[in-house]
């Protein structure tokens, strides 16, 4: 096969993954909700309510499509189209498992192999930001406008910390190649035991990025209606939540690769050796591990977000740049120190 | 035509048409987003010529905190077209010379330069290894030095904003 | 202090255990996952419902005998004991040829009930010296309409093909004080609607 035509159909693989990922994560952010409250949550449509996802997307699409009057109309369709192509984009450097042999032919189950994939990332998750802004401006709507720019303020804040928090893993990996900070984590410990106070910091930020609770302060549904989609219906609306979704599932992954080891799991080696599995079989396994994982990850976005309540917008700010900040600079400073006692730099 | 030239032109016609509706757009909001579009085209330009971390930077940096801010104040300021004060005509007509001259020197400079298509010798010479070795060897005290400077407006900007100055 | 349970409020620095939030946000989070393995408190309604008291106050029937024929004879006792003057009733004469459709002489030609009303205290089952209104334990249905709230007697009066079960209502201490009219409570109230009658 054409290398092009095997990274196509990856692309759209990974598409329909992440969207079938994210319909489910409604579903399932519902029940992780319900079952932490001591109810039951949706279980009507289909067996254990699993149809629930379709009848709400097909509700979201059959909704009236409203648009304001005042509203600057281009830019309120562009809003939701850009939160979601950026939540989309992000998941391209991310490996999802071991190569695949076919023949003489060895496909990696990565989108993109590239060699500056932690700033792709950064970068594209800077721009997620824009899709919130333009929608909460675009609506002409105070509401919306101030949950605008809680996101912008909120995302700028959190994302010195992370790129700080990434920075020491950096030091500590010595590239910026996802795929390779994976197959590292293969041969040596996780980078969780190597960086625990990076990874903190790291999925503190992860939520407040992600607009998660308990830094959901952009939506705020108490205080500002429905933050910056107060003023959207049907399915544009949907794409915002969507985009929500994909970008819980995408940090989710990144976390994994960052500091999880990916599709790496304990003993993989031994494992097939013992059972003769062929390198084919243990990268299938590694996909279904490192999926495993992501939705852990997932299932602990919606556990914390169940459990603490939300942040004051001052607090979040004191958060991110009084504590979080320092601590990662500190933690550059510490892995520094390290590193330089072991004689590595 | 090779499709990197391709890519060239639409890159080029991109950049130009979108930084002169920054100029001319009405709205300051849209401005910013064209200018948003402007240094997305830019990066690729950099792409082009194989500077990847460059050009991430660049995306990260301009489009994604700086143009954010950008945004962020023309927002709470909730500046738009009827609020834009008249300009005097004396004003105008300065704009109008100190542009020109900005692109006499402009056209002065780049009369006598040739058009010719620079291959990067080397396609890792953009990448992050070559340019952080670069950075730490060669240019090692320009860096720092202008680390410092970063470092005094950021204690400038932390005391201008205390409330209380004594 | 009357109970002992106020607690003062001190504010104090916070430790730093306290500081570091980490600790409460493990403890809060422990504590939403115990509950997934809880007893749920869902009841999944139309599957499942609600145990009832068996003096539950529901939706009223208007009884007939074992005939068939309607017990009420439109006295209006019921509707003068009504606190929230939910019943109104128009009085008729009952026909040759009709005794097998109402027991009594008199009869109420229109029995209505305003559901939106009515606080179903029971005082109307009560009031009934014929034994023939009860309260039961069906719930009234939503309604989109106020008007639909109005039952008459096309859904009051129960069929001898859908007879209503109230024998669980009849306890003994209901039966011992439906039987003697000259109860306290009863003796107060039929004096209120004799000066009530006599009043018009």
């Amino acid at each position: 096969m054409e290398p092009l035509l095997i990274k196509v159909i990856i692309v759209i693989v990974l598409f329909v993954i992440t969207l079938l990922v994210a319909l489910y994560a409604t579903f399932a952010e519902r029940k992780v909700s319900a079952i932490m409250q001591d109810r039951i949550g949706p279980n009507r449509a289909g067996p254990f309510g699993l149809l629930q996802p379709l009848a709400d997307g097909v509700k979201m699409i059959m909704k009236e499509e409203l648009i304001p009057a005042l509203a600057n109309k281009w830019l309120f369709i562009i809003g939701p189209c850009i939160a979601l192509l950026t939540a989309l984009m992000t998941g391209a450097v991310v490996p999802w498992g071991g190569p695949i042999k076919i023949g003489d032919q060895v496909i990696t189950l990565q989108v993109a192999d590239l060699n500056i994939g932690i700033l792709y990332i950064f970068g594209v998750v800077s721009m997620g930001v824009y899709g919130i802004m333009i929608g909460g401006w675009a609506s002409n709507n105070k509401f919306s406008l101030i949950g605008a720019i809680r996101a912008s303020s909120q995302m700028i804040s959190y994302e010195i910390a992370m790129g700080l928090a990434i920075i020491a893993l950096v030091m500590t990996t010595g590239t910026l190649s996802l795929n390779e900070i994976v197959l590292q984590q293969d041969e040596g410990w996780a980078n969780i035991v190597i960086q625990p106070l990076g990874f903190l910091i790291f999925i503190i930020c992860a939520f407040a990025e992600t607009n998660r609770a308990p830094f959901d302060l952009p939506e705020c549904e108490t205080e500002l209606v429905g933050g910056y989609h107060t003023e959207y219906s049907s399915m544009k609306l949907g794409f915002y939540l969507f985009a929500e979704y994909i970008n819980m599932f995408i940090s989710s992954a990144v976390i994994v690769c960052f500091y999880f080891g990916g599709y790496n799991f304990p003993f993989q080696h031994e494992l097939a050796e013992l059972l003769g599995l062929s390198s084919n079989a243990l990268s299938i396994i590694q996909t279904v591990f490192m999926f495993g994982k992501v939705f852990f990850f997932i299932f602990f976005f919606m556990w914390v977000r169940w459990t603490i309540p939300r942040f004051r917008y001052d607090q979040l700010m004191t958060l991110g740049w009084k504590v979080l900040l320092p601590l990662a600079l500190a933690n550059i400073f510490v892995t520094g120190l390290v590193m330089w006692g072991m004689g590595k730099i | 035509m090779s499709i990197t030239l391709i890519i060239f032109w639409f890159l080029s016609f991109l950049a130009l048409i979108s930084a002169a509706i920054v100029v001319f757009a009405k709205n300051p909001v849209h401005s910013v987003l064209f200018l948003i579009i402007t240094f997305f085209a830019i990066a690729g330009h950099y792409l082009l010529l194989s500077a990847q971390f460059l050009a991430a930077v660049h995306i990260i940096v301009y489009a994604g905190a700086i143009m954010v801010l950008f945004l962020y104040v023309i927002m709470m300021l909730n500046l738009n077209k009827e609020t834009e004060p008249h300009k005097k005509p004396l004003i105008k007509f300065i704009a109008v010379i100190a542009a020109g001259l900005l692109m006499l020197t402009l056209v002065a400079a780049f009369k006598g330069a040739e058009i010719t298509v620079v291959t990067a010798a080397d396609p890792s010479i953009g990448s992050v290894e070559t340019l952080g070795k670069v950075l730490f060897k060669e240019f090692l005290l320009p860096f720092e030095v202008s680390s410092i400077l970063f470092l005094a407006a950021m204690v400038g900007a932390v005391y201008l904003s205390k409330k209380d100055l004594n | 202090m009357l109970t002992n349970k106020s607690k003062q409020v001190v504010k104090r620095e916070m430790t730093l255990m306290e500081k570091a939030y980490l600790p409460a946000i493990f403890s809060g989070m422990f504590i939403t996952f115990k509950h997934i393995f809880m007893k749920k408190a869902t009841v999944r309604y139309p599957e499942q419902t609600r145990p009832f008291a068996p003096v539950y106050r529901g939706q009223h029937v208007l009884k007939i005998d074992e005939a068939g024929a309607e017990r009420c004879t439109a006295c209006g006792l019921c509707a003068v004991a009504c606190p929230a003057e939910a019943i109104t009733m128009v009085a008729a004469e009952r026909q040759k040829g009709e005794e097998h459709l109402y027991r009594e002489e008199k009869y109420a030609s229109i029995y209505e009930i305003n559901m939106l009303r009515c606080i179903f205290c029971g005082l109307c089952e009560e009031a009934c010296p014929k034994e023939a209104i009860f309260l039961t334990d069906r719930i009234v249905p939503s309604s989109f309409e106020r008007d639909e709230f109005i039952y008459g007697k096309d859904k009051l009066v129960e069929t001898i093909a859908h007879p209503v079960d109230v024998t669980k209502r009849q306890t003994p201490a209901v039966l011992e004080f439906k039987k003697d009219k000259k109860h306290k409570h009863n003796l107060t109230f039929l004096d209120k609607v004799t000066k009530t009658f006599s009043r018009h």
